[in-house]
């Protein structure tokens, strides 16, 4: 289980150019009518991209963001029916840059997380693991909001920000970072396909798991493969969910029912992340409504009444990467760029948060002080932060998915055993709840809520 | 350069010192990284102090705007380029010609506009010109004439203006960390760049100012963390590198 690949790049190529004639910090984002100047490029206008541009331009920073997709194409279901989990760290942060209050009334607070181990078709077993937001501070657990929702808010947010200015759709044709101690070094300059010439202190690599930026810089990564997919997509079902989130452990993994906000004709309704082995998967979605639910019942009993699924099912290949380094010169990688990881455990766009929290302290810290943004020490700073938090959580995910994927009697029992004997701690409870809160570490500004 | 070397203060053999290595000002993996470690130490107590005297906002984009600022030993420009951006109309001096060479290449390749000038204090001193802030950061203890260097220093102060100075104590414990430690054992800086008895301790420097008339407004430690290879300040621990902030008296109030 989980065969390891690492993935070889060839090194990158590096233009050395020398640089534009020199503007002042305080004229940027001016154009002179070829050349446009920034302090931070982004490229690419996901979650991530949108997350990290929305930040440093909430602090007055001069950002540009480019993306292949066009923003009108992004918001229609058919782009992404996904949901997020969205951890409570992640929400104060969304808070703190103002893009909360445009999807608030799109999110379903999580009250409650119940989480057993079972059987295909048997009732769940006893022993099983409740967190209760009573527990914690009485606030959410966290959020469950349709990624949709999440892109509406930015596209609202964001013509709000005078100092962020959005190439979409569009796309890099060409980027320069120079070399160290070369003429031109401290910018990067980017080429876009209609011509269009950007330069900045920084470029922002936010272009998602193959990531051309990463493999361009020479970075590699390594990748671990699972023997199983993630099927998602929105369950309607006959009683409320009550702001339960339900997480079965079954042999093939876990099975999860995440609460979601009504729909729109009052449809009780909550996000599926259901994961099954690969050779199953394409039998599954091959299957029509009425059998599909009929699975989907058999795994998951009858708690929340009949289930149904009207909409769209996708699936995804389960697995991790994680790059070597987290930057090069002038670049740095967030999000899926620099961690991808499967939804075993909901934490993709909370670490992509995260990572855009710290880099974005890292660089207000450093433009505050007058120091060079995209400076090594930046980065440097960055990558201590970020990069060993992210393994540790690939780490976790690996163990868990090895854990919980197994039906051998002995690891059930044992698991069992676990998961109960957490449940009777509840300074051990506390401390996993936190932790699934993201509110454990050296918390960066604004996912401690505060303003950058 | 012969013009420079005929100043008082400045000690040949000690520009020679640094020309040797100016090109390597700007490598923050290089021979300067303690430089480049103490930077934001050094950047956050000047902008805080400066902001505070002329009643501007820490936290605005540009803090130092409007003020002149000038920047003595200024080497690569590793306070100066900061400085700019904050806002300040720097005029950076340094009596070793290459530094100036490497600053001045830099900043243009940043986009910065930066005064630099092959010039000493006493230099600017008989001129009559004059700033907002003088800083003198790590500079008092390279000077050959630490009398003749503060009193030009201080002479480059306007009225009502403020100078920031930073240098090492002269403490048995300077001596273990700033000459063994730093120059022997960790080979942060290259032997001999320091010269331990020309430290001073801050009674020294405070007296020295108090003669040209300056008002010591806060003195605070400057304390390494080798465990985060990270510097901060300290209200207490002044035994080794240090900070301070003095001001000059506007004229009518002497």
């Amino acid at each position: 289980m989980g065969k390891k690949i690492a993935e070889m790049t060839e090194t990158g190529v590096v233009t050395v150019k020398s640089s534009d004639s020199g503007r002042a910090a305080s004229e940027v984002g001016a154009s002179d009518g070829t050349t446009q100047h920034f302090e931070i490029l982004v490229v690419g206008g996901g979650l991530a991209g949108l997350s990290m541009s929305a930040a440093l331009a909430s602090a007055g920073i001069a950002v540009a963001v480019v993306d292949r997709d066009d923003p009108e194409n992004m918001i229609s279901v058919p782009y992404d029916g996904r949901s997020s989990a969205l951890a409570r760290g992640s929400q104060q942060m969304l808070a703190a840059i103002g893009v909360w209050p445009h999807m608030a009334a799109a999110a379903q607070p999580i009250l409650d997380i119940r989480v057993s181990d079972g059987k295909i078709g048997r009732a769940t077993s006893r022993l099983f693991l409740h967190y209760d937001h009573q527990d914690v501070s009485g606030e959410p657990l966290g959020y469950i909001v349709e990624n949709r929702a999440t892109r509406l808010a930015f596209q609202a947010h964001l013509p709000t920000l005078p100092t962020l200015t959005r190439f979409a759709p569009n796309e890099l044709s060409e980027l320069q970072r120079g070399a160290d101690g070369m003429p031109g070094a401290n910018r990067v300059r980017a080429v876009l396909k209609d011509g269009q010439v950007l330069t900045a202190e920084l470029v922002i690599a936010a272009d998602g798991r193959n990531s051309t930026l990463r493999r361009e810089a020479g970075i590699r990564s390594t990748n671990w493969d699972y023997p199983q997919c993630g099927i998602v997509g929105t369950v309607h079902h006959e009683r409320p969910h009550e702001g339960v989130a339900h997480e079965h452990f079954l042999p093939a993994g876990p099975f999860a029912l995440l609460p979601m906000t009504d729909g729109e004709k009052g449809e009780y309704r909550s996000s599926l992340v259901w994961t099954e082995s690969r050779a199953l998967t394409p039998h599954m979605l091959a299957l029509d409504e009425a059998a599909f639910c009929a699975e989907m019942q058999r795994r998951f009993g009858d708690s929340l009444g009949r289930l149904r699924m009207p909409g769209k099912r996708w699936s995804y290949p389960l697995s991790l990467m994680h790059a070597e380094r987290y930057s090069d010169h002038r670049l740095a990688l967030i999000g899926d760029a620099a961690h991808a990881i499967h939804p075993i455990s909901g934490q993709g766009f909370n670490l992509g948060l995260k990572d855009v929290a710290a880099l974005s302290e890292c660089i207000v810290d450093a433009r505050r002080l007058g120091l060079d943004i995209g400076s090594p020490q930046v980065l440097e700073r960055y990558e201590r932060w970020r990069r060993f938090d992210n393994m540790a959580l690939i780490a976790t995910t690996d163990g868990l998915n090895r854990l919980f994927s197994n039906d051998l009697p002995p690891v059930r029992l044992a698991r069992d055993l676990g998961l109960a004997a957490v449940n009777r701690m509840p300074g051990l409870k506390r401390f996993f709840m936190s932790h699934a809160m993201g509110l454990v570490g050296d918390l960066p500004r604004l996912i401690q809520g505060r303003p950058l | 350069m012969t013009k420079v070397q005929d100043r008082t203060s400045v000690d040949a053999a000690e520009i020679e010192k640094f020309s040797a290595i100016a090109a390597e000002w700007w490598d923050p993996a290089g021979k300067f990284r303690p430089l480049h470690q103490l930077n934001p130490t050094r950047l956050g107590y000047i902008r805080d102090h400066v902001a505070a005297h002329f009643g501007k906002d820490p936290a605005a984009n540009q803090p130092l705007a409007g003020l002149s600022i000038l920047d003595i030993g200024c080497g690569g420009g590793l306070l100066s380029e900061p400085l700019t951006r904050l806002g300040a109309r720097m005029t950076s001096i340094d009596a070793a010609e290459k530094n100036i060479g490497v600053a001045s290449t830099h900043a243009a390749e940043a986009g910065l506009e930066i005064d630099y000038r092959h010039a000493t204090a006493e230099d600017l001193a008989a001129k009559g010109e004059n700033f907002d802030v003088v800083l003198n950061m790590e500079v008092i203890e390279h000077v050959a004439d630490v009398n003749s260097f503060s009193q030009a220093a201080c002479a480059l102060v306007k009225d009502g203006g403020a100078t920031v100075a930073s240098t090492l104590n002269r403490t048995p414990k300077s001596y273990l960390m700033a000459i063994l430690g730093a120059e022997y054992l960790l080979r942060w800086l290259p032997r001999g760049t320091h010269d331990w008895r020309k430290f001073l301790r801050p009674s020294e420097l405070t007296s020295l100012l108090r003669a040209q008339g300056m008002k010591v407004e806060d003195i605070s430690g400057v304390v390494y963390n080798p465990l985060n290879e990270s510097w901060r300040l300290s209200r207490r621990d002044l035994d080794v590198n240090y900070m301070l902030f003095a001001t000059k008296p506007k004229a009518d109030l002497v």
